[in-house]
């Protein structure tokens, strides 16, 4: 009876021992975990890591940061306030930024994935570093309003903040440089080449009739801008928006002052398409549907209207369709539930 | 087998012990510090109390100067130079930063010197940093990448900005709206660098420049300066702000 006693004490001590190296090891990164993997078919990455170098330990403070709204003025928000992981790190259903106080911001959410093979950041391409692109956000009076200054003293008091810091550099130095190279780490290795789309390409997946008459459709229509495999070519063009006058966004005239770069964005990667609405740089429209109603049929043509715009012509009913449903074959499922990416704070 | 490793141990250690060249050359390298003196016309610049007046006898008051000097070279006669990889952010509010120093400068008679009024292009986009280039320092443009290269900001009741403030945020990296300006100085008396010593360096800057010549700025048309837009117009006028004090 008594032995019987000790073999159950031992037993249930077990199996809570094991729910808690089962839950510690859910958030767990190990090297392997943070190896650079290029995905087969996709150039050389921009953004290199040659003089950010990716541990685990850094990884894993990135990570910290990036779901801690220590990092803004008034302990609300967060990175993932706005990029929310089941999202592709976009924000779901706010066609503008929303942020501290609930004050709304002038462009919507992008998606962040596949960041390192981009050579500039934002819509309208005014940050040339992934490593400063942050400082955005952490300082702009409607996002995080917080001064890096003031944000590097905020870690410097959180014993928790001292450990990883250490953990990740080897000594006692928290400063900004630190701060954003860790939330690099974090975000660079934000990989999304795991669609349907890639596995069809690589013979382990099929396309239906529908699927393939979408990508036939897009490579003759769309991938002059949305260049595969990333699905942006990394310029800067005018798809024809009727501008918004509230905004008066002009993209990327505003960075470089050149007239004839008014009302040009980056185009965007296209990738977790589905998951990423609404669209455009304004969140203007909400459906997939309503994008190629655009490219269909309501292109502004102004002074900056592309011509590869205007060459797509109207597209029947069908076309759309089956665009469409090309699009959705985009969706990243391992990346969209990637482990390694989820909040640590989540038990 | 056993002994040849030993062999192989000690001459091993010999090189990495023995004082190699290059350490052989250190003594015979000096120092060079340089001061900045901050000066308006004939008056030295006292942030927020002396009144100056501009080209346009505008009458102001300057509450932050500051910017960065970089990509120091030192030139012989016979064109050797020494070239420092240093970033130096000069701050009128702060003493200690108006006195840079120039280590491992190798002997010889320097007869100029020549640096970068900002950042350059390279480290406009290298990403996050630290030292003088800290992001936190206040020199630095987030939403178009690029540092700040010289801020200047005062008051005036000419100038139609809120609360009568002017301020002139220089920076841009990039054609056509590059502010990266190299100023070069000839020095008269050549500058003889020997071992272990430190020679001294005044240069006087005169911030009047920032205003004038080529472009007279008027406060009560042109009080902000904060992006790249008209940066060049202003950097164009302070090229020349800098001169040797003998
Ligand atoms: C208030 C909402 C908000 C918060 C908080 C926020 N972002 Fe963003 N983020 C945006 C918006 C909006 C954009 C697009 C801005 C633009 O294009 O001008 C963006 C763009 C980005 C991009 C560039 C995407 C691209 O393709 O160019 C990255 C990377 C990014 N954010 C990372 C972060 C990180 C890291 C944090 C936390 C430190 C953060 N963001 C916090 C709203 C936010
Ligand atoms: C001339 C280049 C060009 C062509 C051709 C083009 N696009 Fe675009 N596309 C863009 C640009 C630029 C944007 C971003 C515009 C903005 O944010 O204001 C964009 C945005 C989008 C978006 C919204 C993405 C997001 O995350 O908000 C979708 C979806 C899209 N395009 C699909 C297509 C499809 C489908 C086609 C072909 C029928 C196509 N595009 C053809 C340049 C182009």
């Amino acid at each position: 009876m008594k032995n019987k006693f000790i073999v159950l004490i031992i037993f249930s001590a077990c199996i809570i021992l094991l729910s808690f190296a089962n839950n510690a090891s859910d958030h767990s990164i190990s090297k392997k975990d943070i190896e650079l993997k290029i995905p087969k078919g996709f150039p050389k990455p921009i953004y290199d890591f040659k003089n950010n170098k990716i541990s685990p330990e850094g990884f894993i403070l990135g990570r910290k940061l990036f779901y801690d709204p220590i990092l803004s003025k008034d302990s609300s928000t967060s990175c993932q306030s706005c990029h929310q992981r089941v999202a592709a790190f976009a924000h779901i259903d706010h066609t503008l930024s929303h942020g501290i106080d609930g004050k709304i911001g002038t462009r919507n959410v992008p998606a962040i994935q596949n960041m390192i093979w981009k050579d500039t950041y934002m819509a309208d391409g005014g940050v040339n570093n992934m490593e400063v692109q942050p400082i955005n956000p952490l300082t702009n009076p409607i996002e995080m309003n917080e001064s890096l200054a003031h944000i590097i003293f905020k870690l410097k008091q959180k014993k928790e903040y001292v450990a990883l810091f250490k953990k990740a550099y080897k000594d006692t130095i928290i400063n900004s440089e630190r701060l954003l190279k860790s939330l690099a780490q974090f975000t660079g290795l934000m990989i999304s080449a795991n669609s349907r789309y890639d596995k069809y390409l690589s013979g382990k997946d099929t396309f239906s009739i529908q699927e393939k008459s979408g990508l036939q459709l897009f490579r003759a229509k769309c991938s002059g801008c949305h260049q595969e495999p990333l699905f942006t070519d990394n310029s800067y063009r005018n798809n024809g928006l009727m501008a918004d006058s509230s905004l008066n966004d002009i993209g990327r005239g505003r960075i470089t002052k050149i007239e004839g770069d008014n009302f040009k964005f980056k185009v965007p990667s296209l990738r977790n398409i589905e998951m990423t609405f609404p669209y455009m740089h304004d969140g203007r429209y909400r459906k997939l549907k309503d994008v190629l109603n655009h490219y269909s049929s309501t292109i502004s043509h102004n002074k900056t209207t592309d011509e590869d715009v205007t060459k797509i012509g109207s597209l029947s009913d069908k076309e759309r369709k089956d665009i469409i449903a090309f699009l959705l074959t985009l969706t990243d499922k391992e990346f969209l539930n990637d482990k390694r990416f989820v909040d640590p704070n989540r038990k | 087998m056993k002994k040849r490793g030993y062999l192989l141990f000690g001459v091993l250690l010999y090189f990495l012990t023995s004082p190699s060249h290059s350490n052989a050359q250190h003594s015979s390298k000096g120092m060079l510090s340089i001061t900045f003196f901050h000066y308006v016309d004939s008056l030295v610049l006292n942030l927020d109390s002396t009144t100056y007046k501009n080209s346009f006898g505008q009458a102001y008051t300057v509450s932050n100067f500051k910017y960065y000097i970089s990509n120091i070279h030192l030139k012989q006669a016979d064109g050797t130079e020494y070239i420092s990889h240093d970033y130096f952010l000069i701050n009128e509010e702060e003493e200690k930063s108006k006195k840079i120093v120039l280590t491992h400068i190798p002997k010889g008679n320097y007869t100029s010197i020549s640096y970068m009024i900002g950042v350059d292009s390279l480290h406009n986009c290298s990403g996050a940093q630290s030292g003088a280039l800290d992001e936190t320092n206040g020199m630095f443009w987030a939403w178009n990448t690029g540092y700040i290269f010289l801020k200047l900001e005062g008051k005036s009741s000419f100038s139609k900005s809120p609360g009568n403030i002017f301020e002139y945020h220089i920076g841009g990296y990039k054609s056509p709206a590059n502010s990266i300006r190299t100023v070069l100085l000839k020095l008269e008396q050549p500058l003889l660098i020997e071992n272990t010593k430190t020679e001294a360096m005044k240069i006087k800057v005169n911030v009047a420049e920032i205003l004038k010549t080529p472009s007279n700025i008027d406060f009560t048309k042109m009080s902000s300066v904060t992006d790249t837009r008209n940066a060049s117009i202003i950097a164009d006028n302070y090229k020349d702000m800098f001169i040797i004090e003998k």
